[in-house]
């Protein structure tokens, strides 16, 4: 009911009172009269009659004055406060009550006039804030934008899965340097946001850094940082250090968990050339020149010998002279020129020899499940060790032990010896020959799931150690002993001087890491989360089976909805036949522009790595994967990746239009055509095309791989059938 | 002397030999020689003799083979060995001296350092 109808009410109810009070006192009082009471008052009353009905109603009209009165000040006026409360709270935050009604009402709305005054005064402090927040984001990205391009070192972050999540030019130049890729992709194939690191380190070798932080980030150590070097695939030396990225600790005062790694990449394969040409020069002036001194030395000291006859005498002086002659050439020689012999030096890095130990057990007993028993270890010895392919050796050897001698335990045991550390791997029972501990040391190393191109040997040398087989016969067991350098004590900063607590250096602070793992059942992904490789090529007709062939490619990428504009691949090719004039008129490619390409068998290697883990988008799909299908057999490569068709695409959001060409989808989407008929220009409108697609299929309830590929099908079909 | 001491010189060098022959014979040894490892496991089984100067880089076998082959067999257990070696790193030495050489010289070395070593492995302390 409105307040207005409630006061009719009111007023009416009231009226209704005053009536039925006066009428039941006038009854009572006359039931009350005797006869001639009555007869005596009735002359006096009806002449008045008008007189009591009007005071009546005037007490009805003062009533209502007085109840309309008391509704405006308890009923309209907190009615229409509500009101403009309401809108106060709701629209209009700058909205302030006006003072109406009595004093305690107008107390009330000075109380909500100074909380919407409050109210106000934070939310803008709170904007201000966030704009203040937003802005130094900014700045922070900014600065950690120029601090990495201006990096003499590439850096390249990663999530945990491997995936690369940033990358600084440097690094972009390094991979180029790397890639064995005819130029095309310019290391775009190695590296690029989104791609896996694994393409060019191996999985197991970051794994195991990793855990080597891990290990160092639970004792606390310091600096939880690890080195190492690899080989890539190209042939060439990266030192890596590697540091982790800390993700935010669960709760107050848990332990923050890895989230990610950061590398910083040095390609020292010119550094350690040089290094090697080095230590050719001084290996061969001390070890090759010890022998030629100890001849000239003993012949000449025989020479001081009286009773020497005088052929002896004379053959002695042959052997000086012709030994100075070759430690004279041998000096020119190390002097001009030096083999290339690559020996290289490897980065060494300082381990607590207690910690080595442990990660070789830890390794026996997971990778071969075998026993291991420490016998005795000296907790203060260091080692100058690269632990990756040292526990590789040592698990080499003990999966050898185990699966030749089939022993059952294995012990460890570790001591110093002057400048020198002994590690031994025990075990009880029968020795092998010299010659099986040959053959182990000089094999390469293959076990339990790992294959390295290194030897024991190579281990053992890269360490500058040695390594033998020795027998405890009273024991009834023997011994392998590898002799490895020591290493003097690390001097553990404090970790308070070490930036790992909250403070963070104020360059970094990207919330990277938000990018979870990526399920690798492709179809149920959700088509806006997918990795793209949007491509086009040119050819030099349209008949792949009857020996057309392609003369361009030009790709580009989409990750995370976005079309990646500094990742792209362009590519001429060499056909190797003809060009057929009319079709340079579509292209514009012409022969001369051919000459000197790579040829189709070199670019798609490069192609399929830049493509790889990702889904392939072109326009008209099946025109450009036929070509590709068409030199699988040449290439031995496969692209058996998911492929979605823009074409078909089209047809399903828009059933209706007559035309799917490229130009008419990309004028309904309003995408500008840039360059059309290069491959490039072609893949970044169909890229783009394709982004502005996802969400209109979306509407069509179209959300996953699966179901996009499914209705192209459907609508493949049905276009056939026409 | 009754008893004359025999040494066998396994060196693939001949411009060392020819000195340590002459060495060894004018302290009055009876000498013998071989030229890669092989022929020195070969002699050490037929001549045995009391003391070999072995060299650590030899044609077919190294100087480390032979002395932990030697060193294996109790037969030839007497057999003193002193390696001889143009590599002069610790490593090595430790590992020379843990497979059974009873010493060990780096090559160059003094003439009259090696001739009281050997004098001295073989008990004829002068």
């Amino acid at each position: 009911m409105s307040p207005k109808n409630r006061l009719l009410l009111g007023v009416g109810l009231v009226c209704v009172w005053l009536l039925v009070v006066v009428g039941v006192t006038g009854w009572v009082v006359w039931a009350d009269l005797s006869p001639d009471e009555r007869s005596a008052l009735l002359p006096i009353l009806s002449p008045r009659g008008a007189l009591i009905g009007a005071m009546l109603i005037m007490a009805m009209a003062v009533s209502a004055i007085v109840l309309r009165d008391l509704h405006r000040r308890y009923v309209a006026i907190p009615v229409r406060l509500a009101e403009d409360g309401r809108t106060l709270l709701k629209a209009e935050p700058t909205r302030r009550l006006k003072a109406d009604g009595n004093a305690e009402t107008q107390a009330f709305v000075d109380i909500i006039n100074t909380l919407a005054d409050q109210r106000q005064g934070l939310q803008d402090d709170v904007e201000v804030r966030v704009a203040d927040a937003r802005r130094s984001v900014e700045e922070e990205k900014n600065r950690l934008g120029a601090l990495m391009s201006e990096l003499t070192q590439s850096v390249v972050v990663c999530n945990l899965d491997g995936r690369i999540l940033l990358y600084n030019n440097r690094a972009r130049l390094q991979f180029r340097a790397l890639s064995d890729a005819p130029g095309a992709a310019g290391g775009g194939e190695l590296i690029g946001l989104g791609r896996s690191i694994y393409a060019v380190m191996d999985r197991h070798l970051i794994a195991h850094a990793l855990e080597n932080i891990q290990h160092r980030l639970r004792k606390s150590a310091a600096q939880p940082v690890t080195n190492f070097v690899t080989t890539t695939r190209a042939g060439q030396l990266l030192r890596v250090q590697m540091a982790p990225v800390l993700g935010a600790a669960p709760e107050e005062g848990a332990e923050r968990p890895v989230s990610g790694f950061i590398l910083m990449l040095d390609n020292i394969t010119r550094t350690i050339e040089n290094e090697a040409r080095r230590d050719e020069i001084l290996h061969t002036l001390t070890e090759g020149n010890r022998a030629s001194l100890a001849n000239v030395r003993a012949a000449a000291e025989m020479l001081d010998f009286s009773d020497l006859d005088d052929e002896l005498r004379q053959r002695f002086r042959k052997v000086i002279r012709d030994e100075v002659k070759a430690m004279s050439d041998r000096l020119d020689h190390s002097a001009s020129a030096f083999a290339d012999s690559l020996k290289a030096r490897w980065q060494l890095e300082d381990m607590l020899g207690a910690d080595l130990v442990a990660a070789a057990q830890r390794r026996a007993e997971s990778r071969l499940s075998l026993r291991t028993k420490i016998e005795e270890v000296d907790e203060s010895l260091w080692v100058k060790v690269d632990s990756f392919s040292l526990l590789q050796a040592i698990t080499y050897l003990a999966s050898r032990l185990s699966d030749e001698f089939e022993i059952r335990e294995l012990r460890f045991r570790l001591s110093g010896a002057g400048r020198l550390v002994h590690l031994d791997l025990i075990w009880s029972g029968q020795a092998m020959s010299t010659e099986t501990v040959m053959n182990w040391e000089l094999e390469p190393m293959r076990f339990a799931g790992e294959n390295s191109p290194l030897t024991v040997r190579d281990v053992i040398e890269r360490h500058d150690g040695e390594m033998w087989l020795e027998r405890e016969k009273v024991k009834h067991r023997a011994f392998f002993r590898l002799v490895l350098p020591s290493a003097t004590p690390q001097e553990e900063i404090q970790p308070e001087a070490y930036l790992r607590g909250e403070s963070r250096p104020e360059y970094y602070d990207f919330d990277l890491f938000s990018w979870s793992e990526r399920s690798h059942e492709h179809d149920d992904q959700l088509l806006s989360e997918l990795a793209y490789t949007v491509f086009d090529t040119e050819t030099t007709g349209l008949n792949p089976s009857q020996g057309d062939e392609i003369i361009q490619i030009g790709a580009t990428r989409i990750l995370n909805g976005k079309l990646l504009q500094g990742e792209g691949f362009e590519q001429l090719v060499d056909p190797q036949r003809s060009l057929p004039p009319e079709s340079s008129k579509i292209h514009g490619i012409t022969p001369e522009m051919l000459v000197g390409q790579p040829v189709i068998t070199k670019v798609l290697p490069a192609l399929h790595d830049f493509a790889a883990d990702t889904v392939l988008v072109a326009h008209n799909a099946a025109f450009d994967m036929r070509f590709l299908q068409l030199k699988e057999d040449a290439t031995g490569l496969k692209f058996d990746q998911p492929v979605l068709d823009t074409l078909l695409l089209s047809a399903i959001i828009h059933p209706n239009q007559d035309s799917h060409r490229l130009e008419a989808i990309a004028e309904r989407f309003g995408v500008t055509v840039i360059g059309r008929h290069t491959a490039m220009g072609d893949a970044i409108v169909t890229a783009e095309v394709f982004l502005k697609m996802i969400p209109l299929l979306a509407e069509k309830g179209i959300r996953t791989l699966g179901e996009a590929r499914e209705a192209a099908q459907k609508t493949y079909y049905a276009r056939l059938k026409y | 002397m009754t008893d004359t001491k025999k040494i066998l010189i396994a060196d693939d060098e001949p411009n060392i030999v020819i000195s340590l022959e002459f060495l060894m014979k004018r302290e009055g040894f009876a000498v013998s020689i071989a030229v890669d490892g092989e022929e020195a496991i070969d002699k050490i089984r037929s001549e045995s003799p009391d003391l070999v100067l072995l060299d650590v880089m030899m044609p077919k076998k190294s100087g480390f083979e032979v002395c932990q082959e030697v060193k294996g067999d109790p037969s030839l257990a007497a057999t003193r060995i002193l390696m001889l070696t143009a590599k002069g790193r610790d490593t090595e030495m430790a590992k020379g001296l843990a497979l059974g050489a009873d010493a060990y010289m780096t090559k160059p070395f003094s003439t009259k350092d090696l001739v009281e070593q050997v004098r001295q492995l073989l008990g004829l302390t002068a």
